[in-house]
């Protein structure tokens, strides 16, 4: 191939690679911006997610678009309900000290990933494309499917950074976030809003995996890789930041669709985690961290 | 646990429990298993695939051996006593495989061990078969038997080997498709069987390969790879496994649509994977090396239908309870005709116990026919003792109107090639 449409192709598939990367990095972030907890258990809410999306789209006979809309409203509601009441049921109980949260978050994990083995078994389930389209751009063809993902994320991104900046909640979220006790005292319920942060990181990430089951097919295992990557760019973007992890997922997936398709993808996994000790040493705050911890 | 029960139990407890032990042992009436022993289960542990990259193959491989231990049962056993299969799952990882086969030995005290698939757990398990002196049957299509890297306590009689196979298909594949191929296979042990003989046995055809791309078997997407298969590439020669295999064809039809190079699988690129799924189009009329066809075709033999009937397989290969369960019926046939060599060497060998897994292993390495019958419904095989390998037919279907429809049988002599190795010299 050409080295100009090699290029393009790399872009696209490294665009939707960081659509989705950008998803769950996204939820990670904000669990941590607002509850300083790191969730470990994230990568499994994705999967939770995917496999819900199989579930939903099995149940809906007929068009599978129908299928995927279904999956795509109801899918990351429940995974957030689930989210939530992980929260309330094990996290508020340890009053959310950042040690012992990463162990009870590992044990999540486990819980979720055994859960999602034992009923819906090891076999990696494909769901339809919601339209099979395939465009023909000359060298190579793309699915159409793809540039959906790249489009529903950059709107849903868009609709985050909207409720973020310009709504109450978002007021709400950003106060408790900068100082907790601050915002209590003026009558802010923080551990209302904890549980609901915890639904909506996770609820974010399920959307990213609505979006991707349809190409990637849903596993029970495929929680791993995204939770690594969403912690890559979520500390080169720095924690809490909207901004610093978008760039940063950008950064990551279009660089590893290049990297991988010029290289090779072990390589492009090497650079990204040489990017991070690199941003660890030189601006350990992250890319776009202003805000002190 | 186990530190629990052991700190409450004194030692005085543990003489008394003994004591009444060996009491009741001596009672009238207790038999002892001793006496037993001769209708008391054959027991064979079979290392499955359940979890992991091999799930799909374990589930049917699993299926498979209920039907063969139903069948043999069903009809006597072996030297009148029953089969029983004490299943471990490994996770497809080689060091739980090597753990499964301890289990067998030590714990459940299996006379022989059974039924791997995945190349790198069979290489992973196989050391501990030896050490253990636990006759290790496997079903995994790699040349590492063959090829002498294992031990005399290792065989593979139900199942012909990737060195084998390409072997025979390289002439199709230079006669029918074209010269100049790219190879994309999984990077582990297996798909570097397929890049080694594969890629000799086509250039000493007067063939090219032009391009090799390894991909990871964990891999979830596989577009990145593609641009890297050259353009004046002729023939793409694809083989993949994992549980990915479906994104992997998938992405291919996306990237090529019907503009591409012809292509030559490895069924495993498919295997378990129901061709009507939407975006497969594209494989019409292109071709799979299968091990065992798994569309029922024209010339379907009687052993074939005894075969698919008992596992409970439907004509187009899937599940008769679930047409969208399909099998990897390339590969399954392998635990079935395993399990009847394994009878018809502890019958040859009149096998009554553990003492006697050297004479069983001699017995199975002393034959060499197979003919085609129920015990071996894939067709005849010749198995080499020396190697431990049997050889056999390879079918080459092509993808016509969604199903494989047969296109070339080898005969068995394609397949060979010299000994590069002599078990039978090695001591037990």
């Amino acid at each position: 191939m050409d080295l100009g449409p090699y290029l393009l192709f790399a872009s696209l598939e490294g665009l939707v690679h960081a659509a989705v990367l950008s998803l769950i990095a996204l939820g990670l972030s904000l669990v941590f911006g607002v509850m300083r907890i790191v969730n470990v258990a994230h990568g499994e809410f994705f999967m939770l997610g995917a496999i819900l999306t199989w579930w939903v789209s099995n149940f809906v006979m007929g068009n599978p678009a129908l299928g995927f809309l279904i999956a795509l409203l109801i899918v990351p509601l429940v995974v957030g309900i689930i989210a939530m009441f992980s929260d309330l049921l094990i996290l508020r109980h340890l009053k959310y000290d950042p040690e012992v949260t990463i162990i009870a978050t590992i044990g999540i994990l486990y819980i979720i990933q055994q859960f999602a083995l034992m009923t819906f078994g090891p076999d990696a389930r494909p769901v339809e494309q919601p339209f099979n389209i395939r465009l023909d751009l000359y060298w190579f063809g793309f699915s159409a499917y793809k540039f959906f993902v790249i489009f529903s994320a950059i709107i849903l991104l868009f609709c985050v950074w909207l409720v973020m900046a310009k709504t109450k909640f978002g007021l709400i979220l950003r106060a408790t976030q900068l100082d907790s006790e601050i915002a209590q005292a003026f009558g802010i319920p923080i551990s209302t809003v904890y549980s609901l942060v915890f639904g909506v990181g996770a609820a974010i990430a399920a959307v990213g995996a609505v979006l991707i089951v349809p190409i990637q097919q849903a596993h029970y295992l495929m929680g791993g890789e995204p939770l690594l990557l969403a912690f890559i760019v979520v500390i080169i973007g720095g924690l809490g930041s909207l901004k610093g992890t978008v760039v940063a997922a950008m950064l990551i997936g279009i660089s590893d669709g290049i990297i991988s398709v010029f290289f090779s993808p072990n390589l492009a996994k090497i650079l990204a985690t040489l990017l991070v000790v690199v941003v660890l040493l030189i601006r350990p705050n992250g890319l776009f961290r202003t805000i002190r911890i | 646990m186990k530190k629990i029960i052991k700190a409450n139990i004194s030692r005085r407890k543990l003489m008394k429990g003994i004591a009444s032990v060996g009491s009741i042992v001596a009672m009238p009436g207790f038999v002892s298993y001793s006496q037993a022993a001769s209708s008391s289960p054959i027991k064979i542990g079979f290392q499955v695939h359940r979890t992991g990259i091999g799930a799909a193959y374990g589930r049917w491989y699993d299926r498979t051996t209920q039907a063969a231990v139903k069948i043999i049962n069903d009809s006597g056993g072996i030297n009148g006593r029953p089969l029983e299969i004490i299943a471990e799952d490994d996770g497809t990882d080689p060091k739980r495989g090597a753990e499964a086969l301890e289990k067998f030995a030590n714990q459940h005290d299996c006379d022989v061990a059974f039924g791997t698939l995945f190349s790198h757990v069979v290489i992973g398990s196989a050391p501990r078969a030896g050490e253990l002196k636990l006759p290790y049957f496997v079903v995994s299509e790699g040349h590492h038997v063959a090829s002498g890297m294992l031990n005399r306590y290792t065989l593979q009689p139900g199942i012909t080997d990737v060195k084998s196979q390409v072997q025979a298909m390289a002439p199709f594949v230079k006669d029918n498709l074209g010269k100049k191929v790219t190879m994309v296979y999984p990077d582990f042990a297996f798909g570097h069987d397929h890049r080694d003989y594969f890629s000799a046995a086509f250039e000493s055809q007067g063939g090219q390969i032009i391009a090799k791309v390894p991909i990871p078997p964990t891999e979830s997407s596989f577009s990145k790879y593609f641009p890297k298969i050259p353009r004046d590439t002729e023939v793409l020669y694809h083989v993949m496994v994992g549980p990915a295999v479906l994104t992997f064809v998938k992405e291919l039809g996306e990237f090529y649509g019907s503009k591409g190079p012809k292509l030559f699988g490895f069924i495993d690129s498919v295997e378990a994977v129901d061709l009507s799924t939407p975006g497969l189009e594209f494989l019409d009329g292109s071709y799979f090396w299968e091990g065992n066809p798994r569309y029922a075709q024209a010339n379907q033999t009687d052993h074939d239908k005894f075969y698919r009937n008992a596992v409970g397989v439907d004509s187009n290969g899937a599940s008769v309870s679930d047409p969208k369960d399909v099998s990897t019926y390339a590969h399954m046939f392998g635990c079935w005709e395993t399990l009847h060599i394994i009878k018809k060497g502890m019958e040859e060998s009149g096998y009554s116990g553990i003492k006697d897994r050297a004479k069983l292993i001699e017995a199975v390495e002393s034959m060499t026919s197979m003919p085609l019958s129920k015990a071996h419904p894939q067709g005849a095989k010749i198995f080499n003792g020396k190697t431990h390998q049997t050889f056999g037919h390879q079918y080459i279907t092509k993808m016509t109107n969604g199903k494989l429809v047969l296109a070339h049988t080898t005969s068995i002599e394609d397949t060979f090639y010299p000994d590069e190795v002599d078990y039978t010299k090695q001591s037990f």
